[in-house]
């Protein structure tokens, strides 16, 4: 009998150790990949977060020109004509000026106008250097190609160690990549424009899905009656929150756009596409917390005199407030990181500059990590990695005002 | 369920005692979706006295005591039938404010249920609502004096901005007391208050309940048949949704002129 016993507790023991040591191995796992995507995306985003450029010598102080009528380009063309290329030919010009970013001019552009004083002086201003030489200096160049197959050729790998030699080389972090929008030229491509697109198409869906999702889970807990319409709309609620996303995105273009006549591109639609998507999250969730409510705080209050609507806002919603911030903030941050409903209804356009309104046309975060990864440019490798980490960042933060929120929040029962 | 000879020794809820009669139930009878939980009770309830409802579990005496105050209109599939009056007043009228009713009619539950707010807030809470008290001061008073009656204050004094849920078991239970006479209801219900409390803390909380019955009217639902003859001046017995015999306190523990009731208070089954 006491054998028994014995064997059965040691059957219990060894059963608890090996479940145990599953849900070790598992988090393991779970940690290790994460551990390996964080620092994968990290190590291919490093080259996206430095520029190489050179300082080159402005001269302004010969010519006698007001501010206004400053040609940029020509400036910036015939100032690096002035570095020693041994070209006698148009062609041979061309190919040297093309080593340089074709952003320069507008950066020159922003120095000047930003210190009208520097007119009439000379001084060095740094301008970056054009993806593939940018490119170059980084990682080098496969010389065993023959010189048709390679980005740069044999003359203009020659001028770029030249100025190596010469020392006019520098590696500066680009902070392009977090002050400017979307550019063809990866060396002035930066994510602003899809950050503050994606921060003001939440914004939309914030406004639009919380008090709605709110109040409609508390009408349907607290005052709805129990009838067959109820019954259908609660069923219908949990399946749309297992439609897939770009079947709202549809509904979205059908809607808002064309039966609307909502602006295309705009973060306004783009948080209305992604309120439909959020919705049920919502609904579902602040249901779940209003339930988690003990009823005797309900009865409590009911006994003392408090009215149906008393009991909901002054005792049920911030008891469930943790929760429903939770669900919230857990619908958004999915919505946020949303990119097909998106595309369907135009925020997949290629916009530089940086969205001011809501009707603006601007791209959002995800959707530019596509974009990018999809450019034929080599230089956006990197830079979609980096864009994913910045993704990734603004997630995290999201997450942690979630726990932060709900800590706060929290009633001591 | 119901048979004959039960209905035909159905107390009469007119009790005739020296006290005025406040509550007066005719022929109730509840259902909870099919299944009844009353039948047929009919029990009168007097002014200033302390009432203890008695009877084995699912006996139904805890629906009827919601009967009384409509928390029982919270639950869905609940209907009553019959007639509830409170000083001549039909409750189940569809005129009457069951808001404005459920301030009159204080209640108290099995588990403490403090509010987590302050202490000062939880005894507040009901106050406010009705908006009877709009000054600062007056309102500390009354916390205060709330407070005081339910034999807490001396204790909590200094504690008033703390959460109600830290306070110990019987604190919190006194507190939902307080917080149920700051409304200045006519009658208290109290549905098992003791029963998850220590011996000391539910003394504490009888002693409490001989002291309120000055001034309030008092319906105490109960598994402790020795608390039922300590705190009650009149005891009813339930058992299976019938109001089986009520009477005077002594004659129920005494001398019961039902064989359930004698069965039940004897404690040979129940």
């Amino acid at each position: 009998m006491s054998k028994n016993i014995n064997s059965m507790m040691l059957k219990r023991q060894s059963a608890e150790k090996r479940f145990r040591f599953y849900g070790q191995a598992s988090l393991a796992i779970a940690l290790i990949m994460l551990v390996v995507i964080i620092s994968s995306m990290t190590y291919r985003s490093i080259p996206a977060f430095t520029n190489y450029g050179l300082n080159l010598s402005i001269n302004l102080s010969k010519e006698n020109i007001a501010q206004d009528n400053i040609n940029y380009r020509r400036l910036i063309r015939d100032n690096i004509s002035l570095l020693d290329s041994g070209c006698d030919d148009r062609k041979c010009r061309k190919e040297f000026l093309r080593l340089f970013s074709s952003g320069a001019a507008y950066e020159l552009r922003d120095t000047i106008e930003n210190d009208p004083s520097l007119i009439g002086k000379d001084f060095s201003k740094f301008i970056l250097f054009s993806d593939d030489a940018d490119l170059f200096y980084k990682f080098g160049i496969d010389n065993s190609l023959p010189e048709s197959e390679r980005r740069l050729n044999d003359r203009e790998i020659t001028w770029l160690n030249g100025f190596k030699e010469l020392g006019l080389v520098e590696k500066r972090f680009s902070t392009n990549l977090f002050t400017n929008g979307d550019s063809r030229e990866p060396e002035i491509a930066g994510v602003l424009g899809a950050v503050i697109g994606s921060l003001l198409t939440i914004l939309i869906t914030l406004i639009i899905s919380f008090p709605i999702g709110v109040l409609s889970a508390i009408y349907l807990e607290s005052f709805a009656p129990k009838n067959k319409l109820t019954d259908f709309t609660e069923v219908n609620i949990n399946n749309l929150a297992a439609v897939p996303s770009i079947v709202f995105g549809l509904l979205g273009l059908a809607l808002f756009i064309n039966f609307f006549g909502m602006p295309r591109s705009a973060p306004l639609v783009g948080g209305c596409v992604l309120s439909l998507m959020t919705l049920p999250v919502i609904i579902i969730a602040t249901r779940a917390s209003l339930q988690s409510v003990p009823p005797s705080i309900r009865e409590a209050a009911l006994a003392v005199g408090a009215s149906e609507m008393q009991v909901v806002f002054q005792h049920l919603l911030p008891a469930a407030l943790p929760g429903i911030l939770t669900g919230t903030i857990i619908g958004l941050a999915r919505a946020f990181g949303e990119s097909a409903p998106l595309l369907l209804i135009g925020m997949v356009a290629f916009v530089v500059d940086i969205p001011g309104s809501f009707t603006d046309p601007a791209t959002a975060l995800p959707v530019q990590v596509y974009l990018w990864a999809d450019s034929p440019e080599r230089a956006f490798v990197a830079k979609t990695s980096a864009a994913t980490l910045v993704l990734i960042f603004l997630l995290i933060i999201i997450n942690l005002a979630a726990v932060i929120l709900r800590k706060k929040y929290q009633l001591k029962w | 369920m119901v048979d004959g000879t039960e209905n035909d020794i159905k107390p009469n809820g007119n009790y005739s005692s020296d006290n005025n009669l406040l509550i007066d139930c005719k022929n109730v009878d509840v259902f909870y979706g099919d299944k009844q939980a009353l039948y047929n009770v009919s029990l009168g309830i007097n002014e200033k006295e302390v009432t203890s409802l008695i009877g084995p579990s699912g006996c139904g005496k805890s629906t009827f005591l919601r009967c009384l105050n409509r928390m029982n209109d919270v639950i869905d599939s609940c209907s009553i039938s019959g007639n509830i009056t409170i000083n001549g007043e039909d409750i189940y009228n569809p005129n009457i404010d069951v808001v404005e009713l459920r301030s009159r009619i204080g209640m108290v539950f099995q588990k403490p249920n403090p509010f987590p707010k302050s202490v000062f807030d939880n005894v507040a809470y009901g106050p406010r609502l009705h908006g009877k008290i709009a000054d600062k001061d007056e309102m500390s008073h009354k916390v205060e004096a709330s407070l005081v009656r339910a034999g807490l204050w001396d204790e909590i004094k200094d504690r008033l901005n703390e959460p109600g849920t830290s306070l110990s078991g019987g604190q919190q239970q006194r507190l939902c007391i307080a917080r149920a006479i700051a409304v200045d209801p006519e009658i208290i219900l109290m549905d098992e208050p003791c029963s998850a409390l220590d011996p000391i803390a539910t003394a504490k909380i009888e002693e409490l309940i001989d002291e309120l019955k000055t001034n309030y009217t008092i319906v105490i639902v109960t598994h402790s048949m020795q608390q039922a003859a300590r705190v009650s001046q009149r005891t009813a017995f339930f058992h299976l949704g019938n109001l089986i015999e009520v009477g005077d306190t002594e004659n129920i523990f005494r001398s019961p002129e039902n064989e359930q009731t004698e069965a039940y208070v004897t404690g040979r089954y129940g």
